[in-house]
C-alpha cells in the first residue's frame, strides 16, 4: 500500500509552515527563533570569547562548540531527563560539522564560539530546525560566513519520497526512512547527511534533489528574518 | 561573575537620589507579560517576561506509585535549568548551586502553601498517583530570575490540563479539559538590600551589587509560606520587618497585574 496522501494534507515536496526571527535573546551576541510545524528551536551564540583551558586554544582559528538540548517538557511522551544524552551529544557533533564549513573562524585565533540550541517543543526534525536556527544566530552575531546553512529532512514513507517528515510520518507503520540533510545553498554542497531506515539509491538521490529545493525556500525565510532585524522593522 | 566596586558605588549614589539605572523607583517592578501554551508537548506551559528577563516553564504530568508513607497523595518536583543560552555566566553541566537554590525556594513556596491538593492527585490508593514535574528553563537573564520563575510556575500550573488516561497509561496526544487547578496563588518576591536601601525586581548589576536578599513567598491573605535569606551580609529585625511588608504588597501587585483570581483588591 503506497502512501498516497500525507496525514496532514501537505504536498510531497511541501514543508510545514516556517517562522523565523532573530535577536530574540538580549544577553546573547546573536540569537534566533526558528519554528517549523510544531518543532521550535531557539539558538544563541556567545563569543568569540577566550577559550579555557588554555591548552585547547588553537592559535590559527577559533573553536566552534555546539550544544543541542531538548527542554525536559519538549518530548512527545514522558518528561525528558535534563542533561546530555548520547543522542544529544551526537546531534551536537553533527550540528558542528554542518555549520563549520561556512564559518570564517580564522578571524579569531585562540577563541571559542559557543552555539546553544534549545528546543521547547518538538515534533520531528529537531536537529534540522536547530541547524537552521544556529546559522541565523551566527549571522546575527556578526561572525563572517560564506553563506547561511539550511537543513531539512527528506525520506520515504511507505514507498513515497517526500520532504520534512513530521512525527506521525516518522512513526508510520511501514517502511520509513528519514534522511536529515544540511546544504550550503550557494554551492549546493551537503554538510549534514544522516539516515535512519532503508532507501534505494535512486530514491535517495530524488529525495536529495527535493531537499535542495526546500532548503532554498528555507534560506529565503532566514534571510528575510535577518533583514527585518537590521532594517529595524 | 564578580561585582565591580565602581558599579556598586554608582548604584548606591543613584539610590541615594531615589533613582535606578532604568528609571524605576526602588519598589517598582518591571512590566510582566505572560504567553500561555508555548509548548504543546507540555501539559501546561508559559513564557514569562519580566522586563528583559525571560523564562519558559513547562509542566509534565506522569503516573507513578505513591510514597509508602503517603499512599493517597501525588507529588510535585521542581527543576530549574539555568541554560547557558540565557547568559554568558551560565555553563553547561550539572545544576549549579544557584539553580538548585532557586528550584528549592520556589518548590517550598508552592508545596508549603498547600495550593496543590495532593489528595486530588490520587488515582488509586497505594497504586497510582499523578506526579507533577515542573521545569523552569531560562531564556534571558536580565536579573531576578527567581521571581520570574515563581510567577511562571504559578501561571503554568494554573494552566495545566490532565492528559487522557487509557487503562492506566497516559495518552499524551490527547489532553482532557480537566484542569489541574490550584487552590491558592503563592507568589515569591525577593527584596534586595543595598547599603541602607531596599529594592525589588533588580537588574543584573543591582543583583550582583546587593549585600543581602530575602525571598518571601506569600499567599493572598499575607500568610508567609517560604523564606530564604541570601547574600553575604546579615539582616536586622528592623530590616526583615520592612522587607516582609514590601514583599507582601508587591506579591499582590504582581497577582493583580497577571490577572490572578486570588488577587486582593
Amino acid at each position: 500500500m503506497a502512501y498516497k496522501k500525507r496525514i496532514d494534507g501537505r504536498k510531497f515536496d511541501e514543508m510545514r509552515p516556517i517562522e523565523a526571527k532573530v535577536g530574540v535573546i538580549d544577553r546573547a551576541v546573536g540569537s534566533s527563533y526558528f519554528k517549523i510545524g510544531k518543532t521550535i528551536a531557539y539558538a544563541a551564540v556567545y563569543g568569540p570569547r577566550e577559550l579555557f583551558p588554555r591548552f585547547m586554544q588553537n592559535p590559527t582559528k577559533a573553536l566552534l562548540r555546539t550544544h543541542y538540548n531538548m527542554m525536559p517538557f519538549s518530548g512527545s511522551g514522558d518528561r525528558v531527563r535534563p542533561g546530555p544524552s548520547r543522542r544529544s551529544k551526537e546531534i551536537s557533533l553533527v550540528t558542528k560539522h554542518a555549520l563549520e564549513p561556512v564559518l570564517k573562524l580564522d578571524d579569531f585565533p585562540n577563541a571559542v564560539v559557543d552555539v546553544f540550541i534549545e528546543l521547547p517543543q518538538t515534533d520531528a526534525g529537531s536537529r534540522c530546525a536547530g541547524i537552521c536556527a544556529a546559522s541565523m544566530a551566527l549571522a546575527d552575531a556578526g561572525i563572517t560566513m560564506k553563506d547561511l546553512v539550511g537543513a531539512i529532512s527528506v525520506g520515504i514513507v511507505d514507498g513515497q519520497v517526500l520532504v520534512d517528515l513530521d512525527y506521525q510520518e516518522e512513526a508510520f507503520d511501514g517502511i520509513v526512512s528519514d534522511v536529515p540533510i544540511a546544504i550550503i545553498p550557494s554551492t549546493g554542497e551537503l554538510t549534514l547527511l544522516q539516515m535512519d531506515g532503508q532507501i534505494s539509491k535512486d530514491d535517495l538521490m530524488k529525495g536529495l534533489e527535493m531537499g535542495k529545493k526546500a532548503i532554498t525556500q528555507i534560506m529565503d525565510v532566514q534571510r528575510a528574518a535577518l533583514k527585518a532585524k537590521f532594517k529595524g522593522e | 561573575m564578580r561585582m565591580d566596586q565602581r558599579v556598586k558605588n554608582h548604584i548606591l549614589k543613584y539610590l541615594s537620589q531615589g533613582l535606578r539605572f532604568d528609571g524605576r523607583k526602588s519598589d517598582e517592578i518591571r512590566d510582566i507579560s505572560i504567553e500561555y501554551d508555548v509548548s504543546k508537548t507540555a501539559e501546561g506551559s508559559v513564557k514569562v517576561k519580566l522586563g528583559e528577563t525571560e523564562v519558559l516553564v513547562g509542566v509534565k504530568l506522569e503516573v507513578g506509585k505513591p510514597y509508602p508513607d503517603k499512599q493517597d497523595e501525588g507529588t510535585i518536583m521542581v527543576n530549574v535549568e539555568l541554560l547557558p543560552l540565557s547568559s554568558p555566566d551560565f555553563e553547561s553541566g550539572p545544576p549549579s548551586l544557584q539553580a538548585i537554590e532557586l528550584a528549592r525556594v520556589i518548590d517550598r513556596g508552592m508545596r508549603e502553601s498547600n495550593a496543590v491538593d495532593f489528595k486530588n492527585l490520587c488515582i488509586e490508593k497505594g497504586e497510582a498517583v499523578w506526579n507533577i514535574l515542573i521545569d523552569v528553563c531560562t531564556l534571558n537573564d536580565a536579573g531576578n530570575l527567581l521571581d520570574a520563575a515563581g510567577i511562571g510556575m504559578l501561571a503554568a500550573l494554573q494552566n495545566t490540563y490532565y492528559p487522557k488516561l487509557e487503562d492506566g497509561k497516559i495518552n499524551y496526544k490527547e489532553k482532557t479539559d480537566k484542569k489541574l487547578g490550584l487552590k491558592l496563588s503563592p507568589m515569591p518576591v525577593t527584596v534586595y538590600k543595598l547599603g541602607s536601601y531596599f529594592i525589588v525586581d533588580p537588574l543584573k548589576d543591582e543583583e550582583m551589587a546587593a549585600d543581602a536578599r530575602l525571598t518571601v513567598t506569600t499567599i493572598s491573605d499575607g500568610t508567609i509560606c517560604a523564606l530564604q535569606k541570601g547574600g553575604d551580609l546579615p539582616l536586622t529585625l528592623d530590616d526583615i520587618d520592612k522587607m516582609l511588608d514590601l514583599a507582601i504588597v508587591k506579591a499582590n501587585e504582581i497577582r493583580k497585574s497577571i490577572g490572578d483570581k486570588n488577587a486582593k483588591k
